[in-house]
């Protein structure tokens, strides 16, 4: 079985952390699994953590009334999950739903902020690659938004 | 009168305006507003062979004209096969046609997706909503020379999984020896455990070899302007190595009537099929 | 453009040249030429040679057209008018099948009947160079235009050298006029003297040279040669011009030239230009039918790229701004059209300059963009129609 330490190390996102860092984010990670249908967190809640996906796949859903949840996108194996412990006020935006059995690396963001208000150094390290989340995810939400494959 | 050599010595292809006489043999479902349906010639007439890529011109007399992609096995000489949305008068009339029905069909019109060139290279197709259909025809050919070529991948986005063309093939296809298709819808819903987002978010789970890929890219055009982007920004993938299919109005599929322009290009002469190289930028200028 | 040789060249007078059109006829052509009609110089069916325009020439402004009277009576003292030849060969409305159900079945009816053999008289050099920029377009290719070609293949010219060039010609610039260098069976040159016309004639074919020996000819003295090219070179001082060297470099990198946005003010999409252009060759299909979907035709007819629904797909059109649609139309003209089939689509005749309503002037918009001068000084009108 694979250390979290390996893990971490070895997966592109955290590329080219400095060792002490990663060590630190190590201190804050948990493995964790999630059932089919439970979920990870919802809209509203405090946003203190984020997660690495190992396995399995999670839905992001906006609830609408009237209506089922609306499925805006979801990640699967290797990806990125979470950036609002990040943003303040640091509330969960949307919920996390898995839809099928998902295990993944859960890192404590509360520790981590104050970590970085601490050491800017780690902060920028982490913002840096957050940024770069946030943009793709806008991007893909924006062509989202285009509707291209609508009936005209 | 002294007219140019050229003018003398000019193909006169038995006039290339004069619908060929088609039956509707078999008309299926695959949407709520999409059909897949097959037309064989009238009076055991000779099949035009055609290559992946490729259109006609289908005809339902009094109503019009339609330039449509053939989405059948290139290798099945037997019927000419397409996949229409139903979206206007035209294409409604299409697709209300019963089996037996006779439907004029000119062509195969067009230039072709490069399946010579990508031999011994990894195919990667990329299809958004209705641009499967033209590129199924690649699908088909390739699985039919496995051999010939490398890995082939097919990343697939519909508008919600009722949009999913061609379902059980895809799942078929992904039987074959070294072959990966990734689907995902823009909009998903309860009972949907597959993958939602944007066709540009399939990428990730691929590791690309920029030297030895064929990109064949079909769907809407803002949809290709940013899968190009991906492949040539993100994954060092060549212009010429990225091909798409542009679509414009067409009254005579022939390169004279001058309403498929698009730019210096006429799409039903020079295209559909174009390397990105050829049209670098074309596609970027707004309202060409 | 020299002078042809003086072993081709023969001086017919006007009594002589009356036998042209009868000559042509009885081998089994209908001769078509210049009338006037409504105001104007069109091309129509002749009879004889009296029904030419003769004593006529016209004045030619931007958006400004009249005819007016010369002083003397030549036949071809004029230009071009509204219409150009592309009418014959590329019909401005034409079936191409019918249809017929029976049986349950449709059965698809061939046009048959022999094309029509027109011989055309009076035909300018510019107006040669739009022929033959047409055959590259309709004639050639892989899918060569069945009607085009049959018109055209037997089609007989008789060519006019101009000795005149209006404020609007700009053939020099373009190199395809005013003399007409080659495409005609038979070329003249009008010398209108103390109310007399002669004109030289060159051959430019064995059928020109059977249809001179119907008329009463004499070879052209070396001084009479000299008094045509002096004339036909004076029309070549023109007061326009295009520059065409590296156009088309210069346009394809100037699509977002803040000219275009200029002339979109005034341009009023109205498609006078194409309609008049004389290489304009976009077309649309007709499918019709009758009531009981009995039997069903498809015409072909003349279109226009200046139409909102020219570059319809499903959702709208590509081209829904003037702006986009006049710069395709300039563009596709003076650079795409290199691309497409070598050579110009432009041939300096002036039309679109005559006929635009907004006189636009097609030399001063490529003389801007070349210069990089951003908006006009001619009047223009402030359009608040939301159709920018």
């Amino acid at each position: 079985m694979e250390t979290l330490e390996r893990i971490l190390a070895e997966h592109p996102f955290f590329e080219g952390l400095a060792p002490e860092y990663l060590k630190l984010l190590v201190g804050c990670a948990s493995n964790v699994r999630f059932e089919v249908g439970s979920c990870l967190f919802r809209q509203g809640e405090e946003a203190n953590q984020f997660y690495l996906i190992r396995h399995g796949r999670v839905a992001i859903e906006i609830k609408e009334p009237q209506c089922s949840p609306v499925v805006v996108e979801t990640l699967e194996k290797d990806d990125v999950l979470g950036w609002s412990w990040l943003v303040a006020p640091h509330y969960w935006r949307s919920d996390g739903r898995a839809v099928e059995v998902t295990r993944a690396i859960a890192l404590d963001g509360k520790c981590l902020r104050t970590k970085c208000e601490q050491n800017h150094d780690l902060g920028y390290e982490l913002m840096k690659r957050f940024i770069g989340i946030l943009e793709q995810r806008l991007q893909s939400t924006r062509m989202q938004l285009l509707d291209v494959y609508a009936h005209h | 009168m002294p007219i140019t050599e050229e003018i003398a010595g000019a193909t006169a292809i038995s006039d290339a305006m004069l619908p060929l006489p088609y039956r509707m043999a078999e008309i299926t479902k695959e949407t709520a507003d999409t059909f897949t349906f097959a037309l064989e010639p009238l009076d055991g007439g000779r099949l035009p062979g055609f290559a992946p890529g490729q259109f006609s011109m289908l005809y339902v007399p009094g109503v019009g004209e339609l330039p449509i992609s053939i989405s059948g096995d290139p290798d099945d000489l037997s019927r000419l096969t397409y996949t229409v949305r139903s979206v206007g008068l035209a294409t409604n009339a299409l697709v209300s046609r019963a089996r037996g029905d006779w439907i004029g069909v000119r062509g195969p019109f067009g230039a072709s997706w490069p399946v010579e060139a990508a031999r011994g290279k990894d195919v990667l197709i990329v299809a958004g909503g209705i641009g499967l259909a033209p590129l199924r025809p690649v699908i088909y050919h390739v699985l039919r020379r496995r051999d010939d070529y490398v890995r082939l991948i097919v990343l697939y986005g519909a508008r919600s999984p009722h949009d999913l063309l061609f379902r059980k093939e895809l799942t078929s296809w992904t039987h074959a020896p070294d072959t990966h298709v990734l689907t995902t819808v823009d909009y998903g819903g309860v009972s949907w455990h597959g993958r939602v987002g944007v066709v540009t978010t399939l990428f990730r789970h691929l590791r690309l070899h920029s030297d030895r890929t064929i990109a064949m890219i079909c769907g809407p055009e803002i949809m290709m302007r940013y899968v190009v982007a991906e492949l040539r920004e993100t994954r060092g993938v060549d212009a010429s190595s990225i091909y798409v299919s542009m679509e414009r109005n067409m009254k005579c599929g022939i390169g004279e009537c001058g309403h498929c322009q698009f730019g210096p290009y006429f799409i039903c002469r020079d295209g559909p099929v174009f390397s990105y190289d050829r049209l670098q930028n074309l596609l970027e200028r707004h309202e060409i | 453009m020299s002078a042809a040789g003086a072993h081709t060249r023969a001086v017919v007078d006007r009594g002589a040249l009356e036998k042209l059109i009868p000559s042509l006829e009885s081998r089994g052509y209908q001769v078509v030429g210049p009338v006037v009609r409504d105001g104007a110089i069109v091309y129509d069916t002749l009879k004889s040679l009296d029904e030419l325009p003769a004593g006529w020439t016209e004045e030619q402004q931007p958006g400004r057209y009249r005819l007016r009277k010369r002083e003397d009576g030549a036949l071809f003292g004029y230009t071009v008018g509204p219409q150009s030849w592309k009418k014959f060969f590329h019909p401005p409305e034409v079936r191409l099948f019918q249809v017929q159900r029976n049986n349950g079945t449709f059965h698809i009816l061939e046009e048959t009947g022999p094309p029509p053999r027109y011989a055309l008289l009076g035909v300018r050099a510019c107006e040669l160079a739009a022929i033959e920029a047409q055959d590259r377009v309709l004639a050639q290719g892989r899918f060569a235009d069945t009607v085009y070609r049959a018109r055209r293949q037997q089609a007989f010219i008789v060519a006019v050298h101009c000795t005149e060039s209006a404020p609007t010609c700009f053939c020099a610039s373009m190199r395809t006029g005013p003399r007409a260098a080659a495409g005609f069976d038979l070329a003249l040159t009008e010398i209108a003297e103390d109310g007399a016309s002669r004109f030289v004639v060159d051959i430019g074919s064995s059928q020109g040279a059977e249809i001179l020996q119907q008329m009463e000819s004499h070879p052209a003295s070396p001084e009479i040669c000299r008094h045509a090219d002096e004339a036909v070179a004076r029309a070549a001082q023109q007061s326009r011009a295009i520059d065409i060297d590296g156009l088309h470099d210069k346009l394809e990198e100037s699509f977002d030239h803040p000219r275009w946005d200029d002339i979109a003010r005034r341009c009023l999409t109205c498609g006078n230009c194409t309609l008049v252009c004389p290489t304009c060759f976009c077309t649309t299909v007709e499918d019709t039918s009758d009531v009981t979907c009995q039997h069903a035709e498809r015409w072909r007819k003349w279109d226009s790229c200046f139409t909102q629904t020219f570059s319809y797909i499903h959702g709208g059109s590509v081209r829904q701004s003037a702006k986009s649609r006049y710069r395709q139309w300039m563009m596709h003209k003076l650079a795409f059209w290199t691309d497409q089939f070598g050579g110009s689509g432009c041939v300096g005749c002036g039309r679109c300059i005559t006929w635009c309503p907004a006189a636009i002037d097609i030399t001063e918009e490529v003389r801007a963009i070349r210069d990089g001068i951003p908006a006009s000084t001619t009047q223009s009108r402030e359009k608040d129609d939301g159709n920018t």
